[in-house]
């Protein structure tokens, strides 16, 4: 059993205490980052990157510490889209439509727990099939050559483009902007300077961090300056509960058919949580029928999203660590934390590298359980959270952010670059271009370039090269129409609103 | 009708054509793949200019602008925050960050007093979780100052 012998390495490596440690205040901090809002998933790993990177902790320390922060993220959105009606992220909108109305019934403290139950199944058997599925696909990644990995780019920013954002135009300018930037420094295969309009600190190329740090965070910033901070909702007090075992028990098949469609639409490249967590609402809602009084606070109206954006959250990093190509805002910054750390994501990483892989995986069982236990039996703790006031808490993102660029460069330029990303996320965000394309971008835009450029030096210059395998012209079909077929659903699937009261 | 994309799409058209015409310019050597270090930014170029177009003709629907005293709030931060990445070198993390963060406050909520707290409460106790904590080597103040 290699799978068995893969696990037990893992293992090995994530009990040791120091790792294990890490792991717990992993949790602790992504639950936090996650409850509070205005910080995701995203945005909070980000800015804890530059000071782990800086902390000198070894690779696998680091990526354990930061996905467990990832995971707890995940769980914690949850808590202020049901206590507040405000998601703490994006994947977490879709719990607001049932967890808000719950909460105001008077059971904040069922919401919670039936929707952390939720999150546990949904990542644990998300962790597991990651186990499973992982390995197989990273075989088959073998096969990739330069051609197949220039379609295989080329799908994750179109689907990113297609599904994921509401205009396909301003999706694709995104993600031309990230890899225009990408480009900036010097040339791969030449070495010589490009785009750097003669500027020595371009040389070296901008560096992702400063981009997802100033995209991400600081742009946060700006939209709650804009907002003077109102908008704050008035929340709701947790009550007494007891955990309602019945309601949980009842939830058993809507968990676990949201865990497999979950799972299934984090590993589709471009998509990630937030459709998790909308596909699999919208198919218990519609499976519940008109009966099942989705919308008004039901159990399953809880459950089911929490399910599926953990499960696709665990699901967006089977692309992620097999092909190099993340499957969301999320694993983006986390492919960010794997390039810092100089691990290169992609088949080689199973065979080079399996005490990082599986370290990861182990760690990221237990990370779930210690999140069930924080989530539950803890919740309290972090409902606490909800009360930091924003004029004291995104101040101190803006410091923390600065503190980690500075420390990580030194210099005053890429602060400068960072505010300027920050202004730059802020117009994007305005303007409904999504960011993270442009963050994908900057992350893949020199492999893109290089896999296209040797793959024309493999051929000669010949283009039809492009299309000569099975393999890259399926992925060039399943490119093109995740780019233009939603523009034919757009209008007949819309995404719910948030209920207003 | 949206303006506003329609002048981003002009925009997004013109910076297109400039970073085309910027990829023309890179030098080649003589010893070069088929491919060459042009091609790759030229086409981005030719997408994104497609793009803006494409933003001119269909333009959504009109964002949701910040008011004139939001906008001078967010230039106000901007400036503060340029002002305080130039600052964190030459004045040490402690001063620069209280200033800082107390003015960001302030921006999010107009209580000067909680302000003034805020900025003083971030500037010491991320000193203390930075330096001591995580130990990345920040100066507190401008040496010299303490001898």
């Amino acid at each position: 059993m290699e799978l068995m012998s893969n696990l037990a390495l893992g293992f090995s490596i994530a009990f040791s205490p120091f790792t294990l440690m890490l792991a717990v205040l992993g949790c602790f901090i992504g639950t936090i980052v996650g409850a509070l809002p205005g910080l995701g998933p995203s945005n909070g790993v980000a800015i804890l990157i530059p000071i782990t990177f800086t902390m000198g902790l070894d690779a696998t320390a680091a990526l354990v510490l930061l996905t467990a922060v990832y995971y707890g993220a995940m769980y914690g959105g949850r808590i202020s889209s049901i206590l507040l009606n405000i998601p703490g992220d994006e994947p977490a909108l879709m719990t607001t439509l049932d967890g808000y109305p719950m909460a105001k019934n008077g059971r904040p403290g069922q919401a919670l727990v039936i929707s952390g139950f939720a999150s546990f199944w949904g990542a644990l058997f998300a962790t597991v099939m990651l186990a499973l599925v992982a390995p197989a696909l990273s075989r088959v990644a073998y096969q990739f050559g330069p051609a197949e990995y220039f379609a295989l780019y080329l799908l994750a920013f179109s689907t990113l483009g297609g599904i994921a954002s509401n205009n396909q135009a301003k999706a694709a300018f995104a993600s031309c902007v990230g890899l225009g930037i990408s480009v900036i420094g010097l040339d791969n295969f030449s070495g010589l300077p490009r785009m750097t309009g003669g500027n020595l600190h371009l040389m070296d190329g901008v560096d992702f961090l400063v981009a997802i740090v100033g995209l991400f965070a600081v742009s946060e910033v700006f939209f709650f300056i804009e907002k003077h901070g109102k908008g704050g909702a008035v929340g709701v007090k947790l009550n007494k509960f007891r955990v309602p075992w019945a309601e949980i028990w009842s939830t058993r098949w809507t968990q676990l058919r949201c865990g497999i469609v979950g799972f299934i639409a984090g590993v589709l490249p471009g998509a990630g949580a937030s459709l998790g967590s909308f596909l699999t609402y919208m198919m218990e809602k519609n499976i519940a029928g008109e009966k099942g009084g989705f919308g008004t606070g039901v159990a399953r109206g809880v459950a089911a999203p929490e399910a599926g954006n953990n499960a696709a959250a665990g699901g967006a990093l089977v692309p992620m660590l097999t092909l190099g190509v993340p499957g969301s805002g999320t694993t983006a910054v986390l492919l960010a934390v794997l390039m810092t750390l100089n691990i290169t994501p992609g088949p080689t990483l199973f065979t080079d590298r399996p005490e990082v892989v599986w370290g990861l995986i182990a760690s990221l069982l237990i990370a779930n359980f210690v999140l069930l236990a924080m989530n539950v039996p803890l919740v309290r703790i972090f409902v606490k959270v909800l009360s930091v006031p924003p004029a004291m808490l995104l101040p101190g993102v803006t410091m923390v952010s600065f503190v980690g660029i500075y420390s990580l460069t030194g210099g005053y330029f890429d602060l400068l670059l960072m505010i300027l990303f920050g202004i730059m996320g802020y117009v994007f965000r305005k303007m409904d271009i999504p960011t993270v394309p442009v963050i994908l971008g900057i992350l893949l835009g020199s492999n893109m370039e290089d896999a296209l450029r040797r793959a024309m030096v493999l051929s000669d210059g010949e283009w039809t090269y492009l299309f000569s395998s099975p393999i890259a012209v399926g992925l060039w079909i399943f490119a093109v129409a995740g780019f233009i077929a939603p523009i034919y659903f757009r209008n007949k699937i819309r995404k719910p609103q948030a209920v207003t009261d | 009708m949206s303006k506003s994309d329609r002048i981003f799409g002009v925009v997004v058209v013109l910076g297109a054509l400039a970073y085309i015409a910027s990829a023309l310019q890179t030098p080649t050597s003589f010893m070069s793949d088929p491919v060459g270090p042009k091609t790759f930014p030229v086409l981005l170029g030719a997408v994104a200019g497609l793009c803006g177009l494409v933003m001119v003709l269909r333009p959504d629907e009109e964002p949701d602008w910040p008011d004139l005293g939001a906008v001078f709030a967010l230039i106000v931060s901007v400036g503060v925050l340029i002002g305080y990445a130039y600052a964190l070198k030459p004045f040490g993390f402690l001063i620069p960050t209280a200033i800082a963060a107390a003015i960001l406050s302030y921006q999010i909520t107009p209580r000067p007093v909680a302000a003034v707290l805020t900025g003083l409460g971030l500037s010491v106790g991320l000193f203390i979780l930075f330096k001591y904590v995580l130990g990345l080597g920040l100066v507190p103040v401008p040496k010299g100052w303490l001898g």
